[in-house]
C-alpha cells in the first residue's frame, strides 16, 4: 500500500509548523533567517512524508520485547528506536518505547541540516527533540498532566548544555505506562533516549494500593506491545507515605540510568510531590518553579 | 456518532474490536477506546469520527411564514416549528483516500415529496485555479504576464474583461508541475483566497496588487474605489445629453477608448459645434480613439497624470477663444476644466458647478471597485468513486443535470464538455471550508444531490446512505450548525434533465 494520503500540514496561529500523519503529531518551532525557516519547514513535510508507512510495515518486530540480540530493522528511524531502548533491556522494554522521540530526531535531522536554522524544536506529543546553536536558549514549560492547561514547571535548556531531547511519561499520557506516576520528564542527550528512559522511569514509579487500578494491556488494546503486562488505568487518593515510597522507587531508577550516562534530567511528580535529579543548570529554573506552587 | 466502520474500518473477531484503515497503523480498537491517533474511537463496537461536520440549515418551506436565520440558529437546539431544513456540507466530513471507499457520508433526505440523496465528501484537488476579476482599469499587467506571490510565480494576467482586469491563478502546472516552492507557495496562495483572506502579488511590468474576495482591490497601495462607469465612448454616449449647453467639450480618457464628444456620434447627434481639439492616438471611428497612452495607474487606466499632455492638436479654424473644455477619467476620479484663451491655449479654470454635479454622477454610476474569485475545479476523477461503483454515470447524470453539484452548500457552474468542472464563488462558500494537503492540492467540500432513485440507478452506495434524520441524531451535537447562506440556493435534487 504506496497509496496512503500525506501528511496534514498547516500552520498554527503563532507561525508553529503543524504536521500531523495517523498517531503521529508533531508541533514544530524553527527559528533563524526567514529563507531557511521556509526551506526547514519543507524538509520537515518531507521527512514526515512516508515515515509511517514504513515504520508501519516493520510494526511487528518494533512491538516485540528486546532480548539478547538486535533485531535487524530496515528503517533507519526503526533502528534509532531499537538503540534507544537497548540499554533498558534488562526489564521488559520494546523499541516502541522511543517511536515518539525517534520521529521527533527524525524530522529535527532534517530541519537542522538547513543552513542558517538557529533554533528548532520538534514536539511530538510531548516528546521533543532540540537543535540548539551554541548562543540560543529554549524555555519549556511542563504541565503536571495533560488535563492541567497551564505550565507550573519550566526548564531552560542552553545552547552549551548537552541536552537536545526532553521527553515525558505518565499513566494519563498518549501510551500506556506500568506505574502510577503524574508526569516523569526527562532531559537527555537525543530525543529517543529520552522517551526510552522516561518510559522506564514512569514505569518504575509505583507501589501497591487499593486505590490503584489496573489492567491487562491487551485488554484495552489488543495490539499493544505490552501484550498482558498490567498498566495502570486509574489511580485515586493515595496515602503520602505510598507516594513517597512510589517516588523513590522512580528515583532509584532514574539515578541508576544518571550514572549509566543514559540520561541528564529527570523530573518525577506525583500527586503534588516533585523530585528533581540530575541537570543541575537546566532544572533550577524547575526547582524555583516548583517552589513557587 | 455514526457508525463510520464501513468507511474506515473494519470488525474483527467477536470482542466488538474494529480495525481502523484510516492510517497504515491498522489499530485494531477495542469498544470504548480510541486508536493511536485519538482521532478515531470504538464506540459499541462502532467505529467512530469526532470531527465536526458543518450542517446548514434553513427555516424555509414553501407557504409558510419565514423564520429570520439567525433566530433560527439560536432555537435549533430546542427545535423550532416549522422544523428547518438540513443540508450536511462536506466540510469536516472528511475524505477516504484512496477513494475506492464509499464517501464519508451518503444522506438520504424527503424533501418535498422527492426521497433525495446527498453524497458527501472533501475532494483532494489536484486540478483546481482561481479565476480572479477585479473591477478596475488600473493596468495591471501586460496579458500573460506571470503574477508572483513571495517571488514565485502562482499565476498570469489573462483576458481583461469589461471594466475589469482578469488573473488566472493556480492550476496543476503551478502546484505541481513546477519546483517544490512554487508548488507550495501556490498552493498557500490559493488556500489564503479561497479562506477569503488577502494576499499580495506582484506583476512584472505591472503593479503590486492586494487580493481579497469581496474587498476592494490594493493597487501599488492605494484602495480602488469605483468600477468604470463604461469605456470612454459609453460615458461620452450616456453622459452627453447632461453636458450639453454646459460645455463645448469634453474628453473622457480611458485606457481602452478615449471619447471625443463633439466629434462622437453622440454629440454629433446633439448637433455639437465641431471644437478642433484632437486627442493623441488611433483613431478608430469618429470620436473613438484607441492607445491614447501607455497602460498605467493614472487618469481612466493610462499612465497619464496630466492630462493636458493626452492633447495632441487644437484646430484654429474650428476653436475658438473661450472654448470650454471637460476632462474626465471613466470614473469620475479624475477630471479637470480647461477654457481656451485667445491664443486657443488650454487655462485650468474653476468647474463651474453644474460640470462638476455631471463629473459626480459619473461616480455615482460607478460600481465599487471589487474583487471576486472563483474557484475552478475538476471533480471527475478518482473522488466519483466513493459516490458510485461506476462513475461516468455520475459524470453523465452531472451533465444532463441530473445530479446537483455544490461546494459547502454553495451553488457551482458546471462548464460544458467532457468531465466534471466545476466553478463556484469563494464567497458563497462557508468560510473555512478549504484545506489542503502537501502533495500539494487544495481540500474542499464538494456534495453531490439527487433523487434516490437515480442515486441507485447510477450504481450509487445505497446500502451505505443514512437518512438524514439518524445522522442528525448521532452529529448534530458535535456539528458546526451554520445559518444557510442567504445568496445560496437550496440545493435540491434536480426533478430532470436541464431545460426540461
Amino acid at each position: 500500500m504506496n497509496d496512503w494520503p500525506a501528511p496534514r500540514r498547516a500552520m498554527l496561529p503563532d507561525g508553529r509548523l503543524h504536521l500531523q500523519d495517523g498517531p503521529i503529531d508533531l508541533v514544530i518551532g524553527i527559528e533563524g533567517l526567514r529563507p531557511a525557516v521556509l526551506q526547514a519547514r519543507e524538509a520537515a513535510a518531507a521527512a514526515l512524508t512516508g515515515l509511517l508507512p514504513a515504520l508501519a510495515l516493520e510494526l511487528p518486530l518494533l512491538r516485540m520485547p528486546l532480548l539478547g540480540r538486535m533485531p535487524g530493522f530496515r528503517h533507519p528511524v526503526a533502528r534509532r528506536m531499537a538503540e534507544a531502548a537497548w540499554p533498558h533491556r534488562a526489564t521488559f522494554i520494546t523499541p516502541m518505547a522511543a517511536v515518539a522521540g525517534a520521529v521527533a530526531e527524525h524530522v529535527l535531522a532534517a530541519i537542522a541540516a538547513v543552513p542558517g536554522v538557529q533554533l528548532a524544536h520538534v514536539n511530538n506529543g510531548g516528546d521533543i527533540a532540540l537543535h540548539l546553536s551554541p548562543v540560543s536558549t529554549l524555555r519549556v514549560g511542563l504541565v503536571e498532566g495533560p488535563q492541567a492547561g497551564v505550565p507550573d514547571g519550566l526548564a531552560v535548556i542552553r545552547g552549551r548544555d548537552e541536552v537536545r531531547g526532553i521527553a515525558t511519561s505518565g499513566w494519563r499520557g498518549r501510551s500506556f505506562s506500568r506505574g502510577i506516576a503524574d508526569a516523569v520528564t526527562v532531559l537527555a542527550a537525543r530525543a529517543p533516549e529520552a522517551d526510552a528512559a522516561a518510559t522506564i522511569i514512569a514505569n518504575a514509579v509505583d507501589a501497591d494500593h487499593p486505590a490503584i487500578s489496573r489492567a491487562p494491556a491487551e485488554s484495552l488494546d489488543p495490539d499493544s506491545d505490552l501484550r498482558d503486562l498490567a498498566v495502570t488505568t486509574h489511580v485515586g487518593d493515595l496515602p503520602r507515605d505510598v507516594v513517597t515510597e512510589a517516588l523513590d522507587h522512580g528515583e532509584a531508577c532514574a539515578e541508576r540510568l544518571l550514572a549509566r550516562g543514559l540520561v541528564l534530567g529527570v523530573c518525577l511528580r506525583l500527586k503534588g510531590q516533585v523530585r528533581l535529579l540530575g541537570a543541575a543548570d537546566a532544572l533550577a529554573a524547575m526547582d524555583r518553579a516548583a517552589a513557587l506552587r | 456518532m455514526t457508525d463510520r466502520t464501513e468507511q474506515f474500518g473494519a470488525r474483527e473477531g467477536n470482542e466488538g474490536i474494529v480495525r481502523c484503515d484510516a492510517c497504515p497503523v491498522l489499530c485494531r480498537i477495542r469498544p470504548g477506546r480510541a486508536g493511536a491517533c485519538h482521532r478515531y474511537a470504538n464506540e459499541d463496537g462502532r467505529l467512530i469520527r469526532t470531527d465536526p461536520l458543518v450542517l446548514l440549515h434553513q427555516a424555509v418551506e414553501e407557504g409558510t411564514p419565514l423564520v429570520p436565520f439567525l433566530d433560527a440558529a439560536e432555537d435549533w437546539a430546542g427545535g423550532v416549528t416549522p422544523a428547518p431544513q438540513v443540508f450536511v456540507t462536506a466540510i469536516g466530513a472528511g475524505t477516504t483516500y484512496p477513494d475506492y471507499k464509499p464517501a464519508p457520508f451518503i444522506v438520504s433526505q424527503a424533501h418535498r415529496g422527492v426521497d433525495t440523496v446527498t453524497v458527501v465528501t472533501e475532494g483532494i484537488f489536484s486540478y483546481c485555479g482561481l479565476k480572479v476579476k477585479i473591477d478596475t482599469d488600473r493596468h495591471l499587467g501586460p496579458e500573460c504576464a506571470p503574477v508572483l506571490h513571495e517571488g514565485e510565480q502562482i499565476g498570469h494576467v489573462t483576458t481583461a474583461e469589461y471594466g475589469s482586469q482578469m488573473l488566472s491563478l493556480g492550476g496543476v502546472r503551478h502546484l505541481t508541475g513546477g519546483s517544490k516552492r512554487e508548488g507550495q507557495v501556490t498552493c498557500a496562495a490559493m488556500l489564503a483566497l479561497c479562506r477569503k483572506q488577502a494576499i499580495e502579488v506582484t506583476i512584472p511590468g505591472g503593479s503590486r496588487v492586494t487580493l481579497q474576495a469581496g474587498a476592494a482591490p490594493i493597487v501599488n497601495g492605494v484602495t480602488e474605489t469605483r468600477m468604470r462607469v463604461g469605456c470612454g465612448s459609453a460615458a461620452v454616449g450616456i453622459f452627453a445629453q447632461q453636458w450639453q449647453g454646459h460645455v463645448d467639450e469634453v474628453v473622457v480618457v480611458d485606457d481602452h477608448i478615449t471619447g471625443v464628444l463633439t466629434e462622437h456620434q453622440a454629440g454629433r447627434c446633439l448637433n455639437m459645434r465641431p471644437s478642433g481639439l484632437r486627442v493623441r492616438g488611433r483613431r478608430s471611428t469618429p470620436g473613438r480613439y484607441f492607445q491614447v497612452a501607455h497602460p498605467g495607474t493614472g487618469w481612466g487606466g493610462t499612465d497619464v497624470t496630466d492630462p493636458l499632455t493626452l492633447i495632441e492638436s487644437i484646430d484654429p479654424k474650428l476653436a475658438w477663444p473661450g472654448m470650454r473644455v471637460l476632462m474626465t477619467s471613466t470614473t469620475g476620479e479624475d477630471s479637470l476644466w480647461l477654457e481656451l484663451d485667445e491664443a486657443l491655449r488650454p487655462v485650468v479654470a474653476p468647474m463651474p458647478e453644474a460640470v462638476a454635479k455631471t463629473v459626480a454622477r459619473i461616480g455615482e454610476n460607478c460600481e465599487p471597485a471589487l474583487t471576486s474569485i472563483l474557484f475552478m475545479a475538476g471533480a471527475g476523477g478518482s473522488l466519483r468513486a466513493g459516490v458510485t461503483d461506476n462513475p461516468i454515470l455520475l459524470t453523465r447524470g452531472v451533465q444532463a443535470g441530473e445530479v446537483r453539484v455544490t461546494m459547502g452548500g454553495a451553488p457551482c457552474t458546471l462548464w460544458p464538455g467532457g468531465g466534471i468542472t466545476i466553478m463556484a464563488d469563494v464567497l458563497a462558500i462557508p468560510d473555512n471550508a478549504f484545506g489542503h494537503v502537501p502533495t500539494p492540492a487544495l481540500v474542499a467540500p464538494i456534495e453531490f444531490t439527487l433523487r434516490a432513485e437515480l442515486y441507485a440507478a447510477l450504481g450509487g452506495h445505497v446500502d451505505q446512505a443514512i437518512a438524514l434524520e439518524t445522522l442528525l441524531a448521532h452529529h448534530a451535537e458535535a456539528a458546526v450548525n451554520a445559518p444557510w447562506p442567504r445568496g445560496n440556493p437550496w440545493p435540491d435534487a434536480p426533478s430532470g434533465p436541464m431545460g426540461a
